[in-house]
């Protein structure tokens, strides 16, 4: 399943790529992309991975690496 | 601006004031140094609180290389070593550099937004004979909507009342309006520039034209460019390099070299200021948007950054003859009648090929336009392979290819002295055993075809043309438009060969396949770039092409060219001025010769510039 978010006060590009990283080194995921550009997140779960449950542990990543940005959900 | 720049505007100058002040007391008496810190930390605090809480925050959470804590470190460093105003001053002059890159990157992703935003924000729909407005999302397949002048077209639909122009530059880049009547289709995204009418909507919203471009364009930053995955790759060991390179710096000229600890330890200061990658990173994805967002303004729809950079390095473009280079659809291109006037021939040959199929027999039917009296036929057969054998206004009449002449001993002549080796296919008449002329069809070569490969040829690119016509035709138009090389006689197999065995020998340079994504799709995906031109009413063909023209104009394949070569070469440029910029000011830095104040520069001014060169890519490239 591939969703896509809309990222609030995503400030800094590095840590755009940062959350990238991060968010594809966790379980389930098969792909990720964050583009400071569009303001997007996409992600790619593996088949049969509670999207709920990822989401959690992706927002977790994304407060540790930029705690002002903002999953739009 | 938005409410936090405005606040960090207000900060900046509050804190430029008290840090003009602090310079001014200090100049004019001597303080102890720790009222002289005092009176700097003041303005430094106003300036970088956030900074520093930040850096706090994300020590915490293990985040070592981050900007704010890299900055924090340096200025804190500054203050150390008994650099007050320095210490200040970097701090300051880095929320100004951020402010202005926060502004520059906000300006120019909403300029290159704007260009790709071709939604509709609302439609008029008579629903009970009352007429209201709705989002388009609402409108259902065969609803009447209403559009006014200078409102966008909602949804795709067919005229049910009224004619007028469309605009469709924001579809198509074509700014010549297009005249529509009744009957006729619009596609939603075109603005009506004439007269208000009324339509019928042949769709959802979200099977609209304008809906298939807004999810294209979207999702384009998806794919990332080899460029861009190197450079956050970079990134990733830049900082740690610098932050160690600095730590070897404050340690090793002391306590080796008996080197002054506070110099050397404001030297290295000067590294931590400019480790930061942001330039490159922001001004590399930021370069491929802006050229994404300029190439769909002219009706080029490019679905990656990846294929910006293939498009940039094409070698080869491989074309597909019909419906690229040609118009698809068969025409009558010349009447040379003998005996007979021309539209008298027109007449019989009308008459004869009405009852058939073909698209030959159709051109001719469409070519005469009036209307067909069906009694004047007494008799009429097809013979297959031969053309047609009819009784007309009594009068025995053959009508089609050579063979069929020379079966009932005719022999073509012609008055107007044209070879039958034309490319066109000829349709030959007799009227009662006489020959009496011929209508030549042709599937017409696009007005701009000629001038597209040329356009390719002139930047050094081979064209090829692949066709599943006879030798004879595919000659004829490879020689009209100039192409390198013409590969006819094909079937849709041959075509993924042909086209793969060219992938093999290519060498570094890309190789492009430009088809009208009808029954080609499997060539499209192969091809290192799949462009579907005209595409838009063809999923298959959105889903299967990498960059998906708008309208059929092939000229658009060079200046897709011309868009991705202008496109890499500021991403270059951005790559090689970030990195020169850095390294020089790491050796300044090293050396003892540049300050803090052109490291910052360094770090968030080479960020700005970079993020203005990065705009440059939207407009258009020059045409040669």
């Amino acid at each position: 399943m591939k969703k896509t978010f809309a990222l609030e006060d995503l400030d800094c590009a590095n840590c755009a790529a940062k959350m990238e990283n991060g968010i594809k080194k966790l379980d389930g995921v098969k792909d990720a992309s964050v583009s400071f550009i569009t303001q997007k997140m996409t992600v790619e779960a593996e088949d049969g991975v509670d999207f709920d449950e990822l989401m959690k542990k992706i927002v977790k990543t994304v407060r540790k690496i930029e705690p002002d940005c903002r999953i739009i959900m | 601006m938005t409410r936090r720049q405005k606040k960090t505007l207000i900060r900046i100058i509050i804190s430029a004031v008290l840090f003009a002040a602090a310079l001014a007391v200090t100049h004019i008496i001597k303080l102890t140094w720790w009222a002289e810190l005092i009176i700097f930390l003041v303005p430094y605090l106003v300036i970088g609180y956030d900074v520093i809480m930040k850096a706090a925050r994300n020590i915490v959470h293990g985040q070592v290389f981050d900007e704010c804590f890299l900055m924090a470190l340096a200025t804190v460093g500054a203050f150390a070593v008994k650099e007050y105003p320095e210490a200040a001053a970097v701090m300051l002059f880095y929320q100004v550099g951020e402010l202005f890159q926060s502004i520059a990157v906000g300006k120019s992703r909403k300029s290159i937004a704007a260009l790709m935003d071709i939604r509709p924000d609302h439609a008029n729909v008579i629903r009970d004979g009352v007429e209201v407005t709705v989002s388009p999302e609402e409108v259902m397949t065969g609803e009447e909507i209403v559009v006014r002048v200078g409102e966008r077209v909602p949804l795709d639909g067919v005229i049910t009342e009224g004619a007028t122009s469309l605009n469709t530059a924001a579809l198509t880049g074509e700014s010549l309006p297009r005249d529509v009547g009744t009957g006729e289709n619009v596609l939603s995204g075109s603005i009506n520039s004439g007269s208000v009418f009324r339509m019928r909507t042949t769709g959802t919203y979200k099977e609209s034209a304008v809906s298939k471009i807004m999810e294209l364009v979207e999702r384009s930053a998806e794919r990332k460019a080899k460029s861009e995955n190197f450079i956050t790759k970079f990134a990733r060991y830049y900082t740690p390099a610098v932050v160690l390179g600095a730590l070897l710096l404050a340690l090793i000229p002391p306590l080796l070299f008996h080197g002054e600890w506070a110099e050397w330890i404001h030297r290295a200061l000067i590294f931590l200021v400019v480790s930061c990658p942001c330039a490159l990173v922001i001004s590399v994805p930021l370069s491929f948007f802006s050229g994404m967002g300029g190439a769909s303004a002219r009706g080029i729809l490019v679905k990656g950054a990846s294929f910006i950079e293939a498009l940039s390095k094409v070698g080869t473009v491989v074309f597909d003859k019909t419906g690229t280079l040609t118009k698809g659809s068969f025409g009558v291109s010349a009447i040379h009648a003998n005996g007979i006037t021309g539209a008298e021939l027109l007449d019989i040959a009308a008459v004869a090929e009405s009852f058939s199929n073909h698209p030959i027999a159709q051109s001719i039917v469409r070519a005469h336009g009036k209307h067909i009296d069906s009694s004047r036929i007494g008799s009429l057969s097809e013979l297959s392979g031969l053309g047609i054998k009819a009784v007309i206004d009594g009068r025995e009449v053959y009508a089609g290819n050579r063979r069929l002449m020379e079966s009932i001993g005719v022999s073509p002549v012609c008055s107007m002295g044209c070879s039958h080796d034309m490319h066109e296919t000829c349709v030959h008449i007799a009227i009662g055993g006489v020959y009496a002329g011929h209508i030549l069809i042709s599937d017409e070569v696009k007005a701009t075809a000629k001038s597209a490969v040329g356009a390719l040829k002139g930047a050094g690119i081979r064209t090829v043309m692949l066709t599943g016509d006879s030798n004879k035709v595919g000659e004829e138009v490879g020689a009209l438009l100039g192409l390198d090389e013409v590969h006819a006689g094909l079937l849709p197999e041959d075509k993924v060969s042909i086209t793969e065995g060219m992938l093999d020998g290519k060498g570094r340079r890309t190789l492009a396949f430009v088809g009208d994504g009808i029954n080609d799709a499997p060539v499209l995906t192969r091809a290192d770039v799949g462009i579907a031109m005209g595409a838009l009413g063809s999923d298959a063909a959105i889903e299967a092409a990498d960059v998906v023209l708008t309208d059929d104009d092939p000229m658009k394949v060079s200046l897709a060219v011309r868009i991705a070569k202008k496109t890499m070469r500021i991403v270059r440029e951005n790559i090689a001025f970030a990195l020169l910029v850095k390294l020089a000011v790491l050796i300044l830095g090293a050396l003892g010769v540049a300050n803090m104040w052109i490291a910052v520069f360094a770090d968030v001014g080479v960020a700005v510039l970079a993020i203005l060169n990065a705009v440059r890519a939207m407009r258009p490239p020059r045409a040669r």
